[in-house]
């Protein structure tokens, strides 16, 4: 079969099982968007905005699992493109970007709508090609979709000068099932004998910590991690990326860590003789300061990655390896051992964890006249009954969303964490909903994160995506204004929007449907409401309160067992 | 601590960029970097002379495997290893320096390669402290220009950084 730069492209896709490919025209793509035009097993969506783009297949790829798919133009095609390729990176998600290029003969003369894109992009992709001849690119292709989804998972940009898609050229076509790098041999397996001495060192724990993370998503380890945890009895903490993989309506569940973790999650951290990381990297917003993180403890580190090992906190433990098959492992070496040894009994530290618990550190004013954003969270968990895919942007929003909803499944929780980009959140929900038509999908949002891709409200308008936006509406950027608060004398130096949408009538122009929500007895019933729109896209506008801060909070660069803790804790304490 | 790290890479447009741009966004040092392909065309050997702490180190090699292009890589510090470096200096010989300039080239095992009635181009080999000490040698108004590879290195004995 002789095929096309362009239909190999198209081809490639297919071969690859790709259902869905997020993308916006121009002129180097012309010939690819031709051959995308003449078939109909590859489904394309058009996006307004490039980063958009990669941010719905960046949600497709966190919820499904599989590569996201990326195609756009050269010049600004793929420099829009790059804060999309960039969050994907961070939290480490598969993703294929496909970017076109100007034709070879003019590559560097700084030809209409040309960069430099393998440059740009270098730093933010786990790799990236530039297709010099049209015999090397549906090889690369492979090896991009090989790259991109195996070991530690990542963006791939493939660079396509536009004559490479000469529809005129035709070679044979030959896609191969498999492919070998010589350069390139993700770890498969961990290493047996420290996985032993870990489990010895558990088994002999008086006051262990779990703490997982988005690894745990990545490598579908949920199960293992889940049956591990039980069988140990251990408490467990999940970093922001790795909420859902371990249900947190459990008892072992302490809730997430780090700098708006909940205070039996973090003291628990601060006062381990034992800590197991498992698919987690040691964040800066996990640590706090490194030097009195974990200061008692023996470090267990799991991960598929090894520059992971050792870049923060340096183990005494660590295995290199997938996820599920260490878990899986080290499941079997306890069982093993537990029958020769019994472990520890933890009574004493879950009665102390218990006790840190007592305090309900999240708990907030209920009987205030305006809506406060936690109980907006927990009438969205209410009302959806925990089975959403919530997508999040940054900010305030994500951390009460982090905090109150209590996932119980992975890949149900959707948010840029290692990068924090706003504007994440509603193209990621578009290409969650496309992968799940089925299934409840929500993003919730602030006022200033949402207007940075508020354009793709017409996308999901040409696509009928039956998508919810929650808006907790509080008028600031309110993380920024929450640390000015905190740091700068209450000097809100530009997080305040002085000139805000009127949100209803916007989603209403779009032709979607618009709610605003200002009393808290109207909540839970606009909600419903909304949630009863099976069919449509309804963008809710919940006016909240502007003062709320996210407690608990440790400074950055601070140790876990400094938190500020909310006011309303010890003014409840005081009148009791 | 000074390593002397040896990267067999992917003999691609772009390789060098990966590993200098990784330096750079890391913040790592780069004392010298020198690179060119093998005996084998489609392999290129890199060697790169870096400092700091062992924790550093280790992050440096952890990352440089991380790229896709690098093949394989040896951290020749850790073991018995040979380091030569090329060097090229041109120095201002008039008639009263000549003598002085050749019988120093020699001391060093320098060849020259060029002359004038007024220039020398010495060409000379060494581990970088020899080229230093050189440099120290000559009378330093006579230095016109100086150009040097920075270090190669391969390990001694038998075994080598091969796929």
């Amino acid at each position: 079969m002789e095929l096309s730069g362009g239909e190999i492209v198209i081809r490639a896709l297919r071969d690859e099982g790709v259902e869905y490919v997020f993308g916006y025209p121009g002129g180097a793509v012309l010939h690819i968007y031709d051959a995308l035009f003449q078939q109909d097993e590859v489904r394309h969506i058009l996006v307004r905005h490039e980063q958009a783009a990669a941010h719905a297949a960046d949600g497709y790829a966190r919820s499904t699992g599989k590569p996201g798919v990326v195609l756009v133009t050269s010049g600004p095609g793929a420099t829009n493109a790059v804060t999309g390729i960039a969050t994907a990176y961070m939290d480490s998600i598969p993703m294929v970007v496909l970017t076109g290029q100007v034709p070879r003969a003019v590559i560097g003369s700084d030809a209409f709508q040309e960069v430099d894109t393998v440059g740009i992009t270098r730093p933010c992709v786990k790799h990236n090609f530039l297709v010099k001849s049209l015999d090397e690119l549906a090889l690369t292709l492979k090896k991009a979709f090989y790259i991109a989804t195996s070991g530690r998972p990542g963006p791939v940009v493939v660079d396509i000068p536009k004559d490479v898609t000469d529809p005129n050229v035709k070679i044979p076509y030959e896609y191969p099932e498999k492919i070998e790098i010589r350069s390139y041999h993700p770890v498969e397996k961990g290493h047996h004998g420290q996985i032993r001495q870990a489990i010895k060192l558990m088994q002999q724990a008086e006051r262990p910590i779990i703490y997982s993370g988005g690894g745990v998503v990545l490598g579908e380890a949920s199960e293992e991690l889940t049956e591990l945890t039980r069988l140990s009895g251990f408490p467990i903490t999940n970093t922001l990326m790795g909420l859902g993989s371990y249900p947190a309506t459990d008892r072992q569940f302490l809730g997430m860590l780090g700098m708006h973790g909940t205070y039996e999650a973090n003291m628990a951290m601060h006062k381990a003789d034992v800590l197991v990381a498992i698919g987690a990297r040691f964040d800066d917003r996990v640590t706090g300061k490194i030097e009195q993180f974990c200061p008692n403890a023996k470090i267990i580190h799991v991960d598929i990655d090894p520059a992971s090992i050792s870049k923060t906190i340096r183990p005494d433990i660590p295995i290199v390896g997938p996820v599920k098959q260490v878990l899986g492992d080290m499941i079997e070496t306890w069982k093993e051992n537990a029958r020769e040894l019994e472990p520890k009994p933890l009574d004493k530290w879950w009665e102390q964890i218990e006790a840190w618990r007592a305090m309900h550190c999240l708990k907030y004013e209920t009987n205030s006249e305006k809506i406060k954003p936690q109980e907006c969270v927990e009438t969205l968990y209410r009302v959806t009954g925990g089975e959403l895919f919530l997508t999040s942007d940054v900010g305030q929003h994500q951390m009460w969303a982090a905090q109150y909803y209590k996932f119980t499944q992975p890949r149900r929780w959707i948010n840029s964490g290692g990068l924090g980009t706003m504007g994440f959140g509603l193209p990621a929900a578009m290409g969650v909903q496309l992968a799940h038509p089925d299934a409840e999908v929500a993003c919730i949002t602030g006022e200033a994160s949402i207007q940075m891709c508020i354009q793709e409200m017409a996308t999901c308008m040409q696509y009928g995506l039956p998508i919810k936006v929650v808006l907790m509406n509080n008028g600031y950027m309110g993380m920024v204004r929450q640390w000015q608060e905190f740091f700068y004398e209450s000097r809100y130096s530009h997080s305040y929007v002085d000139a805000l949408p009127d949100f209803v009538k916007m989603a209403e122009s779009y032709g979607h449907i618009g709610m605003r929500v200002e009393n808290p007895a109207d909540l839970e019933a606009a909600m419903k409401e909304a949630f009863g729109r099976k069919d449509r896209f309804v963008f809710l506008d919940v006016v909240v309160d502007p003062a709320e801060n996210v407690y608990p909070m440790i400074e950055a660069g601070k140790p876990h067992n400094q938190m500020h803790l909310s006011p309303y804790l010890s003014s409840e304490r005081e009148l009791a | 601590m000074r390593h002397v790290i040896a990267v067999l890479m992917e003999n691609e447009s772009g390789a060098l960029s990966r590993v200098a741009g990784l330096f750079s966004a890391r913040g790592y040092n780069i004392e010298s970097l020198t690179v060119a392909p093998t005996d084998d065309p489609t392999l290129s050997r890199m060697t790169i002379v870096t400092r700091g702490s062992e924790a550093v180190i280790e992050q440096i090699k952890k990352q440089l495997n991380k790229l896709i292009d690098v093949v394989k890589l040896l951290d020749l510090s850790e073991g018995p290893h040979i380091e030569r470096e090329l060097m090229l200096i041109k120095l201002n010989a008039e008639r009263d320096y000549r003598d002085e300039a050749q019988r120093l080239a020699d001391i060093f095992r320098g060849n020259i390669v060029d002359v004038t009635p007024s220039s020398f181009v010495i060409e000379m080999t060494g581990d970088s402290r020899k080229l230093d000490a050189f440099i120290r040698a000559v009378d330093k108004d006579r230095i016109v220009e100086v150009v040097r590879t920075g270090p190669s290195g391969i390990s001694r004995g038998t075994r080598g950084l091969v796929i």
